[in-house]
């Protein structure tokens, strides 16, 4: 299942030609039009007007706008605010990711095991994957909301005074607990896959030396599925990092108090009170070198486990 | 020692229970919601188990909508929300499989630099460019409008590699068998290849379905009439209005709703569904 997980850069640049093939450049240029006009249209030319406004600064009448190189980063990454929300991210993204790996890693795990049922489990666990992070995030508010959601009456009763539209921590607790509760299966499947891809006879040869299960797990089981967590941290913190927008709308919309403001969320509130145009290009500039920076490392890691 | 295997498979059977019952329960409790009058909820007295205002509640949803802040009926909103799904899946595939078939099968200038621009549009998902291409879709009047929903989302990079990968899987023998029969290009593609597709065209259409069902960013930006709202974003603004006037019973119905079509895409196309994603995530 795995293998299928292949790259363009991986497969040579002799399989990157066929041998028998048409010359018919315009036909060609006709098949590549509508995919072509659209990348060029919605996609390059807006990242390059973002990248143009960071370097430009407009008066506070918006009457005239001059060049000023990195003065908009330098203001940027200056400012608490920012640095807090760059903060906030990563720390949305290590929660995220770490409960949610460490979950569906167990019932992964528990799910490969030879016990009856295994494919009516797997089915019962994957379909979350398809609920809109907007909607999980409704959920959840419903089941959290403070004065008539049911687990929260629960807390209630164990004295604990959960408000996330007034604590700021228990926004966050709240985002990080829908984010996760989505992610479980995509990274169930994945763990699945993974385990399913580990040899039966290296197993077998670790129970015969007599190690026990646990021992087992953690000694051969575990090193072996490193490059699947591997895969699936950076999957998670790109997930963290994007997708758990719609989850921050529906839920808080960033709030209370920036509470859960995370770095695309941020931009998308600058930008819509209007306000500095520079700055916001900057934002978008910087969030583009997130983007690339987490793709390298992804591609890198393919290369890894091809040699493997 | 058999003793203690039996012990491990209930320990097994127990964990992934309780993992099942933590997945469903949210959805468990938005359908029992669903079931109850508003009041009981609003009180913080609702029941866990289904009440009997099923009928009710999502006619009143699906044909007449919330009475406060989006007035549009929920029905109305699951016709946007399929017609955007379906078009951007359905338009992915086919802008992609034209682009795979022609940097695959032809040889023409910039051939490679064409294929990178396509590859190179995985760094810049829509959050990192929200307000240049908002401006880009106003100029071109896409505000408020299908095209607007989808056109921009419908450039893909990995659905054409994965038919680029597919493709240079296919046998070269088939091209010649072809050309002996007096085939050129068009005929080709649409006798030989697109036939030998449809395994990964489905499979990425379970995928890119829930995509375009999904989607929350871009219609927030492009839409601001009800009437063009699509189901995930209406239920948002169900809840923004002021606690006491939120119809809780509706919301949930309509979370519900909105849950369906691609829970039941995945659910009745398990197989397409695991292949497309481990396909498409690479």
């Amino acid at each position: 299942m795995m293998d299928a997980r292949v790259k363009p850069a991986h497969d040579g640049s002799e399989l990157m030609q066929k041998q028998s093939v048409f010359h018919s450049p315009l036909l060609a240029f006709l098949l590549l039009v509508p995919q072509v006009s659209i990348v060029l249209i919605f996609f390059y030319w807006p990242a390059l007007q973002a990248v143009w406004q960071s370097f430009l600064l407009q008066d506070a009448f918006g009457l005239s706008t001059s060049f000023v190189w990195f003065e908009n980063y330098a203001d940027l990454l200056s400012q608490p605010e920012y640095f807090n929300a760059i903060v906030r991210t990563f720390v949305f993204s290590a929660a995220i990711a770490g409960s949610s790996l460490s979950f569906a890693l167990l019932l992964a795990v528990m799910a490969d095991k030879p016990i009856r049922g295994a494919g009516i489990y797997r089915t019962l666990l994957i379909w979350p994957y398809a609920v809109a992070p907007a909607v999980a995030g409704v959920l959840w508010v419903f089941m959290l909301h403070p004065s008539l959601g049911v687990l929260a009456r629960g807390l209630r009763n164990m004295g604990i005074d959960w408000n996330p539209l007034l604590n700021g921590d228990h926004a966050v607790i709240l985002i990080v607990l829908a984010a996760a509760w989505k992610q479980i299966s995509y990274n169930f499947l994945f763990f699945l896959a993974g385990l399913q891809s580990i040899p039966k006879s290296v197993l077998e040869a670790a129970a015969i030396d007599g190690a026990r299960p646990m021992r087992r797990f953690w000694t051969v089981t575990f090193p072996l599925l490193t490059p699947t967590i591997f895969f699936l941290i950076v999957v998670n913190i790109v997930y963290a990092f994007f997708d758990t927008f719609g989850i921050i709308d529906a839920m808080t919309g960033g709030g209370p108090a920036k509470a859960t403001e995370t770095l695309v969320y941020k931009v998308y509130l600058d930008g819509l009170l209007g306000g500095n145009l520079g700055s916001s290009a900057a934002q978008s500039v910087m969030l583009m070198i997130i983007v690339i920076g987490l793709t390298a490392i992804q591609f890198r890691y393919v290369e890894r486990k091809v040699t493997y | 020692m058999v003793e203690e295997q039996g012990i491990r498979r209930l320990v097994a059977h127990l964990i992934l229970w309780i993992g099942i019952a933590v997945v469903a329960f949210p959805v468990y409790l938005a359908i029992v919601a669903s079931t109850q009058e508003a009041s009981l909820i609003a009180n913080g007295q609702m029941s866990l188990l289904p009440g009997g205002h099923f009928l009710e509640n999502y006619y009143k949803t699906i044909f007449v909508g919330t009475s406060g802040s989006t007035r549009e009926p929920v029905g109305v909103m699951l016709l946007n929300s399929l017609i955007m799904a379906l078009t951007i899946a359905l338009g992915k595939i086919a802008i992609s499989i034209l682009s795979a078939y022609a940097i695959v099968y032809f040889r023409f200038p910039f051939r490679m630099w064409i294929f990178w621009m396509i590859f190179m549009t995985l760094m810049l998902p829509v959050e990192v460019r929200i307000y240049p291409t908002y401006k880009i879709a106003a100029d071109l009047h896409l505000l408020d409008s299908y095209a607007g929903l989808t056109l921009p989302l419908i450039a893909s990079a990995t659905a054409t590699l994965l038919f680029r990968q597919f493709f240079m899987t296919v046998p070269d023998e088939l091209l010649e068998a072809s050309r002996i029969d007096g085939a050129g290009p068009l005929r080709f593609f649409w006798d030989t290849l697109l036939p030998l597709s449809r395994t990964n065209m489905a499979a990425l259409f379970v995928i890119l379905f829930i995509f375009g069902w999904n989607q929350y960013l871009w219609p927030l930006l492009i839409t601001t009439r009800d009437d063009m709202q699509t189901i995930v974003i209406g239920i948002r603004k169900m809840i923004t209005t002021s606690d006491a006037l939120t119809e809780w019973p509706v919301v949930m119905a309509t979370a519900v709703l909105a849950m369906l079509p691609p829970v039941a895409v995945v659910i009745l196309m398990q197989k397409l569904f695991v292949r497309g994603l481990v396909e498409t995530e690479k």
